[in-house]
């Protein structure tokens, strides 16, 4: 219990004050490619803060609603322990990061003050073979997640208004999510399901290509045409709105053609960490100095 | 693209000169933060003929909810980055015609009627980079008082000493232009060129 809980509150700290490698490699990249001076000034605003908040400072006020990836494995000792830990994780780091206390109830109102209450932090579980534990902290903040959105599409509308929906959400929330974004696809399912994979690709590294051709050049239009759109980073113009957009899917319904659309600001922030069954712990996004 | 380093109070003279496009660092007591619910505040106090607990005239206003901590019975901010200015769009030409703030700073800029208030009261709204928050925080000095906590600490009237805060880009100036407005077109007239990617035809 003690090893998951620390470990959590590693994973909840480094996740707020340091991006990880890939993004901040794009990011710089995207600072080089602009030459637009309003894009400039965005792009050098964003590495000045990301250096500012590497020495252990919020990167974002917004450390958004706490939400964990949990892959644990059939074998793995201390199941029953997770959760309990989890939880006592976000309060513990909610108080020593800082983290900003943002579990509204939106039945009573009020602000439980630690990240925690009812269903939040909330937990993603796969049960996978195997006899360890990997971890994922997301911390998502409100503003892209705000211009979230699952269509219902009809079938016959085809790949082509996939690719519309998506294209037409970037064109209509504009900078408002703290572009550069980056997209997550989910093709399929259910409305449920769709949004969840949609999601979950936000994880993905973004080097990382669909190993389907057919779905890694849906992932390529659609960056192609979105960086065409001119709205920059902040919705303030410049050749950089999305840092990259990834697509997965499910088998669809003969009726139904759903598809979630989910949207990360350019503080792309998570953090990962697997545990053995010995209670060794390896640090994946942000690895201990040394290793 | 001018650069302007200002102290508070500022005059209406100030922010005249300043364009869509240029840069401005802030230093200075007259700096408060305010979201939905303190503006709201505001104006309700001057219906009812109440001070608030700071002047307003010549002061930056800064739509943000800190991340702050206490430290040795002091307020700090910790993570300031600014909030989706648009929830103010509601108040803030009220605001502006009351209270006479000169600079207002959020981000994602705001609509047709606080351009015409920027313009009628002179005033500018700066975007600060979203996301922000700890290049924000740097130049958020000193918390000095900690006003109308009842509203929770994003709510709440934080009254600070900046310096050198910024860099604060013009989006809208006290002249009618709004560079939300300039980009939103471009954005527009880019449709079909965007389309024709995907293989939509308009």
């Amino acid at each position: 219990m003690q090893v998951i809980q620390d470990t959590a509150v590693r994973l909840l700290k480094m996740a707020a004050t340091k991006l990880p490698d890939d993004i901040e490699e794009a990011l710089r990249a995207a600072y080089e490619r602009e030459t637009d001076p309003t894009a400039k000034t965005q792009f050098s605003a964003i590495l000045e803060n990301i250096e500012i908040a590497r020495t252990g400072v919020p990167m974002c006020q917004d450390t958004g609603i706490i939400i964990f990836y949990v892959k644990v494995g059939s074998k793995f000792p201390f199941m029953d322990e997770i959760k309990a830990a989890l939880e006592k994780a976000t309060r513990i780091a909610t108080e020593s990061v800082p983290l900003r206390p943002n579990a509204v109830n939106p039945i009573v109102g009020g602000n439980s003050g630690d990240n925690t209450g009812v269903k939040i932090p909330w937990i993603n579980w796969e049960i996978v073979l195997g006899d360890s534990l990997e971890v994922i902290v997301f911390p998502k903040g409100g503003g892209s997640e705000n211009v979230c959105i699952v269509g219902m599409l009809k079938p016959g509308v085809g790949l082509t208004g996939v690719k519309k929906l998506v294209v037409d959400n970037a064109m209509n929330y504009m900078g408002k999510a703290c572009a550069p974004n980056i997209i997550g696809v989910g093709i399929g399912g259910g409305a449920d399901i769709a949004i969840k994979i949609a999601k979950q690709q936000l994880l993905r590294p973004l080097n990382d290509k669909h190993p389907e051709p057919e779905v890694a050049q849906i992932e390529e239009e659609l960056m192609e045409a979105i960086n065409s759109t001119g709205i920059g980073p902040m919705g303030l113009g410049g050749k950089t709105t999305v840092l990259g957009v990834k697509v997965d899917y499910a088998m669809r319904h003969p009726a139904s053609l759903p598809v979630g659309v989910a949207v990360q600001c350019w503080a792309a922030r998570h953090s990962k960490a697997i545990i053995t069954k010995d209670l060794k712990i390896t640090y994946v996004t942000h690895p201990l100095e040394g290793e | 693209m001018a650069e302007y380093h200002f102290t508070t109070p500022l005059s209406e003279e100030d922010v005249r000169k300043l364009k869509v496009g240029d840069i401005v660092y802030v230093t200075g007591e007259h700096v408060y933060t305010a979201r939905d619910e303190a503006h709201h505040r505001a104006l309700e106090m001057f219906e009812k003929g109440e001070k608030p607990p700071v002047d307003f005239e010549g002061s930056v206003i800064y739509h943000v909810g800190p991340v702050a901590k206490e430290v040795n019975g002091k307020w700090m901010i910790v993570s300031a980055g600014p909030t989706t200015s648009a929830r103010m769009d509601l108040f803030e030409d009220e605001f502006l015609r009351k209270y006479r703030a000169r600079i207002i700073i959020g981000k994602g800029g705001m609509g047709a009627r606080t351009l015409a208030a920027l313009k009628e009261a002179g005033a500018v709204y700066c975007s600060f980079t979203g996301g922000c928050g700890a290049l924000a925080a740097k130049g958020l000095k000193e918390v000095r008082a900690y006003e109308w906590q009842d509203l929770g600490m994003p709510e709440a009237l934080w009254v600070i000493t900046a310096e050198k805060f910024g860099p604060l880009l013009v989006t809208m100036d006290s002249h009618g232009n709004s560079m939300h407005d300039v980009v939103s077109k471009k954005v527009q007239d880019a449709k079909s060129e965007v389309y024709s990617k995907i293989g939509v035809s308009e």
